[in-house]
């Protein structure tokens, strides 16, 4: 019985309280906060359940309805969708715990519509990675995405410019994405991603259906932030609040990484596609082109969230060009890589909000030796994933780019090669920046009152509280056993992912 | 392929992972120095005597192995304890006991700040160290190479002022660049020969490809592992990372950090391409180039040095391409003359460095000019440092002159002629830049150290033991720890499987 609906339980889990919170939260704005995180706490071990029975009988398929494939929509759970599953719910319900401290100094007034939203964005995400339709993947992407406006506008005095700005941006994505299919779907005649993998080989000589996977892979790289349709993020992510961010970053643009992933590698066949049209050398280049940019560009901010985000923008790269290179040791490397970034970017996201909270903000310039004595846990987790990010052995980070550069070889990517490696010395440029500020002697940060209490006048003291520090300490030190679980995982998992055309 | 038998140990590990158990330990106890120091001296004994327990196997030729878990397809992180792990890992543990000693005297004498830190660092680069010298395969050895990395940059940065700083960024700069090559040389080994084990007398795959690709390669590997075996032009971090306490140059500086390096070179030469791979590609020939001008450049730099450690830095760093220099002949003497070259220099550099921590506590010194008359005031810390300046001159009957003397007959060996020069010359200048120093302490006077005496016992002690240890080990280089018998075993394993 549940067996057979799994597919289906993940999203709904989300999906009904999600409705169910604005209802109840008007009588009892309490009430929002308790269910929402029983929500993802009931989600777990859904999730759990779903990888574990994937991978011991195969793929579990619902029809939506009765109705069957292709004429009705068809949820699929796959190892690849089971896998994401779990990443996004243990990450969503880290960040939530983390979420109510710093919802209730930074927006205490919307809680009730944040927790509703970040319910419906997870219903988004998890409805994306089950199903296994094109138009009704469209139409979770419009959920997240509408969700994920609203998130970015609770925030700072700039975050409704940014949420503007974004739903234009993003809207013009999800656009190209519709009419990618609608090309796809004049031509074929069918939705269904599993249909159309058997169909399109026949037809993808034909103009019009090569045309719509350009314009679908386009829209995606919008929701993706693929350099160079990045513009969205980093005013999204730095003006949206610490709560939403946390949830955003590491989780959003993966989830546009997985499209990526299902539309390249198992509606299409890349190599048939590379014939014709060289879509992954072209995402490859970008992907390189992106991870130089986005780690340039956080070297020059000034601000730890915006700093980060630029940062998102090249790990996306590193997910991007290991898709990109088509080998399947890089597709190891980049799925793994959405797993250890998701993990990595959370507690780097969670260390930004504890400093939003206890400090008032979050601007590098500012900070200086004092904190590393007031905030010793924080910061060491902020450390741990910094090392992670870097790629130094044994954290998570340094498997993930292993795969890469093993794949970049395997595919006699030499200049690939060079830039996941420079990338990485990039990363140690940026985040010794801020670990010398916070550890060592350096010249006294800008104590501005002006700078340091922008826009806030309560700041705590002290370390944050434990329901902040424990979510962020265990991402942290998730980062280490992933590193040393990383064989475990590709061994198990990552190694029924790899799409049979590789 | 070799004689070599394994056996499932899990002493390999443990002697890994005690002094990173003590790291909370020494945390925990850090209002109590006392007892911190104890932890440290604890784990320092019990290191060493794990260490110890895996000597007569080694020599059996049976090889303690742990393997702790699979990290990569078909790669495990795992450990083996064999002739050369074993020779590297009792040289670090064991100077380690005399450098925790030597450290209290200091740290308390100097009364440094985060001192807690100070001793946790310390124990997390020795299970690096060791991690290094017991790594199986390439990715093990790279894990703790980078892991030595970043902890060391700990102890470089310990002062925090802004030259310990900028020392700790250069130190990172050349370090994590060399980590980023080596992965990717090591990415490509996996590739072309599908395995990332070391084996005595290299890899049987390199023997097939192509000469393009082997000397890439070996450049690669080179440059990874010779920025810490400070190879010129890589070295500058060692001289700007002397400004680190004088202990941690005494130990990391001198024996655990850059002994890695050189432990590296040795291991990629001998156990990665091997001697026919790099004798077939004129590769060896390079290494001999490279580690000859390392010599007497760095030699001639530090005439140029007037402050006490940095003259020592540069030693070290011509020191230290004497081990690359053996490994680069080729030939059984030469390999014995540097593998024991690494043994020996730690010893006498140790007592160096020891000397110049002590000269800093008691007198404030740094610089050599300053020096006038302070053997007077300080016999003892400056007779062992004429010991082992006299031997890393070569001078008998200290253990530098067994290290060279069989480095100059394995130059004979391989008709190196330009080799043996080398040597004597660097010997010569050896004596021009320490003889000065040993001159001013004792010959010359000046009213500077009257009031002062010798540093305390903590201090005194190790640095004399550790000056008694190179006179032994020049008069029976095979004393106490068979490091002889080691040496010799180690250029066997490396010549012989070398033969096909």
């Amino acid at each position: 019985m549940i067996e057979a609906n799994l597919p289906l339980l993940v999203p709904l889990t989300f999906l009904i309280p999600a409705l169910l919170i604005p209802l109840i939260g008007i009588r009892v704005p309490g009430a929002a906060y308790p269910l929402a995180l029983a929500a993802v706490l009931v989600s777990i071990p859904m999730a759990v359940f779903g990888l574990f029975r994937v991978i011991a009988g195969g793929p579990v398929s619902y029809t939506l309805g009765g109705w069957e494939a292709p004429i009705g929509i068809e949820l699929v759970l796959d190892p690849l969708a089971s896998f994401l599953t779990l990443v996004v719910t243990v990450v969503s319900c880290l960040v939530l715990i983390h979420a109510r401290q710093v919802a209730s100094v930074e927006h205490p007034d919307k809680r009730v519509p944040y927790y509703s939203l970040v319910l419906l964005l997870l219903a988004g995400f998890c409805g994306i990675l089950s199903t296994g339709d094109l138009f009704n993947l469209y139409v979770f992407l419009e959920i997240s995405s509408l969700a994920g406006y609203g998130l970015v506008a609770i925030g700072d005095k700039r975050a409704p410019v940014s949420a503007y700005r974004y739903l234009i941006l993003g809207s013009v994505g999800t656009g190209f994405y519709l009419l990618g299919i609608g090309f796809i779907y004049v031509m074929s005649g069918s939705l269904n991603m599993a249909d159309l993998a058997r169909i399109l080989p026949h037809i993808l000589d034909q103009p019009p259906v090569l045309a719509g996977l350009i314009l679908t892979v386009t829209g995606i790289g919008v929701k993706t932030a693929l350099f160079p349709l990045h513009f969205w993020l980093p005013d999204a992510y730095s003006s949206a609040s610490s709560a939403s961010s946390a949830l955003l970053a590491p989780l959003g643009t993966k989830v546009g990484a997985y499209i990526l992933i299902r539309v390249l590698f198992f509606v299409f066949d890349p190599d048939e596609v590379e014939q014709r049209v060289p879509i992954t050398t072209i995402i490859a280049w970008m992907s390189a082109a992106g991870i130089l940019y986005g780690s340039l560009m956080a070297l020059a901010q000034q601000e730890l969230k915006r700093m980060l985000a630029y940062s998102s923008i090249a790990q996306i790269g590193y997910i991007g060009l290991g898709l990109g290179m088509a080998t399947p040791l890089g597709f190891t490397g980049a799925v793994l890589h959405i797993l250890n970034h998701a993990v990595m970017k959370a507690a780097l996201f969670l260390v930004a909000g504890n400093l939003r909270v206890q400090l008032g903000h979050s601007n590098i310039a500012a900070m200086d030796q004092r904190l590393s004595r007031q905030m010793p846990w924080s910061m060491a987790a902020f450390v741990v994933a910094a090392l992670s990010m870097i790629g130094l052995p044994p954290t998570a980070g340094f498997f993930s780019k292993w795969y890469l550069v093993l794949g970049g070889i395997q595919g006699s990517y030499w200049v690939f090669v060079a830039i996941i490696l420079l990338g990485g010395l990039l990363n140690t440029l940026y985040f010794f920046r801020v670990v010398e500020r916070v550890y060592l002697p350096m010249r006294r940060g800008r104590s501005d009152p002006a700078v340091a209490n922008e826009g806030r006048e309560i700041v705590e003291s002290g370390e944050a509280r434990l329901f902040m520090l424990a979510p962020t300490l265990v991402l942290a030190g998730l980062l280490l056993a992933l590193g040393l679980a990383s064989s475990f995982l590709v061994n198990r998992v990552i190694h029924l992912m790899i799409p049979a055309g590789l | 392929m070799n004689d070599l038998s394994t056996y499932p140990s899990a002493v390999p590990l443990l002697a890994i992972l005690v002094s990173a158990a003590s790291v909370p330990l020494i945390a925990i106890s850090r209002r109590r120095p006392n007892l911190r120091e104890f932890w440290t001296l604890l784990a320092a004994g019990a290191k060493f005597a794990l260490v110890l327990s895996l000597l007569p196997s080694a020599l059996a030729d049976r090889v303690a192995e742990t393997r702790v878990i699979e990290i990569s397809r078909g790669i495990d992180l795992s450990l083996r304890a064999d002739p050369f792990g074993v020779y590297f890992a009792l040289l670090a543990s064991g100077l380690w006991i005399l450098t925790s000693f030597y450290s209290i005297g200091y740290v308390r004498g100097l009364k440094e700040e985060h001192q807690t830190r100070y001793f946790a660092s310390f124990a997390l680069c020795l299970s690096a160290t060791l991690g290094v010298a017991f790594a199986a395969n390439l990715l093990t050895f790279v894990i703790f190479f980078e892991v030595l990395t970043i902890s060391t940059y700990l102890l470089v940065i310990h002062k925090q002022t802004p030259e310990a700083i900028a020392a700790g960024r250069k130190y990172l700069a050349f370090t994590l660049t060399a980590g980023v090559v080596l992965v990717a040389a090591m990415a490509a080994t996996l590739q072309l020969a599908g395995t990332l084990e070391f084996q005595p007398g290299g890899l049987r795959a390199f023997r097939d490809l192509s000469p393009v690709e082997v000397k890439i390669l070996f450049g690669m590997f080179l440059a990874g592992v010779g920025v810490k075996a400070a190879i010129m032009p890589l070295h500058a971090w060692l001289p700007a990372a002397m400004a680190a306490p004088t202990p941690v140059s005494a130990l990391l500086h001198a024996v655990a950090v850059v002994k890695s390096g050189v432990f590296g070179v040795v291991r990629v030469v001998g156990f990665l391409f091997g001697p026919e791979t790099l004798g077939r590609f004129g590769l060896n020939e390079a290494m001999l180039w490279l580690a000859g001008s390392t010599i007497l450049l760095a030699s001639c730099l530090a005439f140029a040095e007037d402050n006490l450690k940095r003259r020592l830095a540069y030693s070290t760093v011509g020191h230290l391409s004497y081990v690359v220099l053996g490994a680069g002949l080729l030939s059984p003497s030469g390999l014995i003359g540097g593998l024991l070259h690494m043994a020996n220099h730690a010893t006498m550099k140790i007592v160096l460095f020891f000397c110049a921590g002590a000269i800093y506590v008691n007198a404030h010194k740094e610089k050599i000019s300053e020096l006038d008359g302070i053997g007077r005031a300080m016999p003892w810390t400056m007779g062992a440092f004429a010991v082992a300046s006299l031997g890393l001159a070569g001078v008998p009957p200290v253990n530098g002159f067994v290290s060279k003397w069989y480095l100059g007959l394995g130059a004979l060996e391989g008709g190196s002629a330009a080799v043996v020069a080398i040597l004597l010359i660097s010997g010569l200048l050896n004596a021009g830049y320490f003889v000065p120093i040993v001159y001013r302490a004792f010959f010359r006077q000046s009213e500077n150290f009257r009031s002062i005496g010798e540093a305390s016992a903590w201090m005194v002690v190790p640095l004399v033991l550790a000056a008694g240890l190179s006179v032994l080990l020049g008069l029976i280089p095979d004393l106490f720890f068979r490091f002889f018998t080691l040496a010799q075993q180690i250029a066997a394993q490396i010549l012989e499987a070398s033969i096909p």
